[in-house]
């Protein structure tokens, strides 16, 4: 049988796979929950929904 | 001349929905009958919240009985043993075997008749899959209402732990190479990151997600495409950013090999395998069909011709076996009918998918690591509602199926939650065209890139509590109900 190896997390920063990984600056996460901008997000969210909705609702044979 | 019957096996997403459209279309010639085995209506999506204790089941479940009561719908609260298509003998009606569910009854066995059936009865959850996977061996779900419940009583236990000091690691993910349904658990994971700072105690935690999944982001579609900042970005980048932000480790590529209190031990696709050791698990089980069997006239076991060795009802696909490069959107089905039998029809999660959607992959020693389809519950909605109104017309006297809801040419709308506060909480939107990738319309990503698309942030939390509010109001069939789109 095959040596299990026992998780552990790495011990440095640069050994984690989190280190490859994409970071959000500090302005992207501010506009992640900016009142102002998430308003306007709500209604473009929304609407691209809406559009993914109605395609989708166009199942007849 | 005697009411056509209409039965729906199941009263989840699919079915309900089915159940609600019958009605409110059929004619009162028409009987419809809804067999559930739980008395109750469970708003899936929301056990997230319950499991990390900001919900209580209440808020989640609503029992049936009184709104099928109210709209003229028939309730047997009992599980399908065994489908009937031909009758039995010389009486050539079908019917379907229930056993009863309610207290005192004692599981008492009994026929319900049917001229159009709706198979609905969505997922088993196959935790015996995994030795010591699940609520009764050493793992906690947020499947049911009830399996959230205890993980959050589990998670409150962990807190109170963390507050006098303690560090704890928690273990999110799925517990088999073969899982689907990965948005859920990614769900959990992030709203209990979430909820561990809000608690004050997120330094004491370690939280590490296990997935089958070959890199993050997969969720059973083969991963999705975005279009974003001048790039076409895979789904991964942004699933890996989210979790290197909030500190969550990951483990892909695994198969969950068994559980122990406190430990689970796995096996990569290249063979090797690991063990982890854990403070508390959440980890969803493989999703199987419900059991259901069928028998002919002659009373001969005819469940290979119904459905494939998954349990899940074989319907109007391909299901002929190919090399991965051969399959193809158009084998995905359209109408759901039975090919064996037409009055007979599968919704939701119990139909029979014909592959795969994420490249299937085996380890070295011929394990399957390969997220299964995905599952959710706009299409399941969509093909529910599809059915009804097929059977709608044939009763009307239509040949044949006259509504299609392929997942290869239907998209769908999905907000994960990743916290939930009015202020700082935030949600993925997310929106994919089509579900089942097409690359003989999109040859690039298989889908839309125009159409496809995802953000995180609050708004999608406040639409996530929208869309909670709506769809209970919906399922519990409210005035203006029937304009709420699935
Ligand atoms: C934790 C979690 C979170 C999720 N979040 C989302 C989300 O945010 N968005 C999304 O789109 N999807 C989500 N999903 C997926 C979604 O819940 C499913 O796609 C949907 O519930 C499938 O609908 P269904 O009707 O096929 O199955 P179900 O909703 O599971 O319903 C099956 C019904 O059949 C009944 N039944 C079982 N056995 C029998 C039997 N023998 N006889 C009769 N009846 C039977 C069951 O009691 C139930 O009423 C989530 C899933 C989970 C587990």
């Amino acid at each position: 049988m095959s040596e299990r190896k026992v998780y552990a997390p790495a011990p440095r920063v640069q050994l984690r796979d989190a280190f490859y990984a994409t970071k959000p600056t500090a302005w992207t996460r501010y506009l992640r929950t900016s009142l102002p901008w998430q308003l306007v997000r709500f209604a473009v969210i929304n609407l691209r929904m809406i559009r993914i909705i109605g395609l989708s609702h166009r199942g007849r044979s | 001349m005697a009411a056509t019957r209409v039965v729906v096996l199941g009263a989840g997403v699919a079915g309900h929905t089915a159940a609600s459209f019958l009605r409110k279309w059929l004619g009162s010639e028409a009987e419809v009958t809804v067999v559930s085995p739980k008395p109750d209506y469970n708003w899936i999506p929301s056990n997230i919240w319950v499991g990390v204790g900001l919900l209580q089941p209440r808020q989640v479940l609503f029992p049936l009985a009184p709104v099928y009561a109210r709209h003229g719908i028939a309730f047997r609260q009992a599980r399908a043993v065994a489908l009937h298509p031909e009758g039995e003998g010389d009486a050539t009606q079908p019917f379907v075997e229930v056993e009863s569910t309610l207290p005192g009854e004692g599981g008492l066995r009994s026929r319900v008749p049917y001229d159009f059936l709706i198979n609905a009865t969505g997922p088993k959850l196959a935790f015996e899959a995994t030795p010591g996977l699940g609520p009764e061996g050493h793992s906690f779900s947020v499947c049911t209402a009830e399996h959230a419940h205890q993980a959050a009583g589990a998670f409150e236990e962990q807190v109170q732990r963390m507050k006098r000091g303690e560090h704890k690691r928690f273990l999110v993910g799925v517990g088999h190479g073969l899982c689907t349904c990965q948005g859920a658990a990614f769900e959990y994971l992030v709203n209990l990151e979430f909820e561990l700072r809000a608690r004050g105690v997120r330094d004491k935690a370690e939280i590490v997600y296990l997935t089958n999944e070959y890199e993050l982001g997969d969720f059973g579609m083969d991963g999705i495409h975005i279009r974003r900042g001048g790039y076409v970005t895979p789904s991964k980048i942004f699933t890996e950013s989210l979790f290197a932000e909030r500190g969550i480790e990951w483990i892909t590529r695994a198969h969950v090999q068994g559980l122990e209190p406190g430990r689970a031990t796995y096996e990569f696709l290249d063979g090797t395998e690991g063990e982890i050791a854990f403070d508390m698990a959440m980890l969803l089980p493989p999703f199987r069909g419900v059991g259901l069997k069928a028998l002919d006239r002659a009373g001969v076991d005819i469940t290979d011709r119904l459905f494939a060795p998954s349990g899940f009802m074989k319907v109007d696909a391909d299901y002929g076996a190919k090399p991965y490069e051969a399959w193809r959107a158009a084998d995905w089905p359209r109408t759901y009918q039975s090919p064996a039998y037409p009055n007979l029809f599968a919704a939701g999660i119990a139909f029979a998918p014909p592959h795969p959607v994420s490249k299937p992959r085996q380890s070295p020693k011929g394990t399957s690591i390969t997220p299964a389809p995905p599952r959710t519950g706009m299409p399941s909605a969509m093909i529910g509602k599809a059915v009804a109104h097929s059977i709608v017309d044939m009763i009307g006297g239509r040949p044949g199926p006259t509504h299609t809801a392929s997942m290869a040419e239907m998209g769908a709308a999905c907000v994960a939650s990743a916290g939930a506060n009015p202020f700082t909480g935030t949600a993925a939107s997310i929106t994919v065209f089509p579900i089942v990738p097409d690359f003989e319309r999109y040859p690039d990503y298989g889908r839309d890139v125009r159409r496809t698309f995802g953000e995180i942030g609050l708004a999608g939390h406040w639409i996530k509590i929208v869309l909670h509010h709506l769809f209970l109001h919906k399922a519990r069939m409210r005035p203006l109900w029937s304009l709420i789109p699935e």
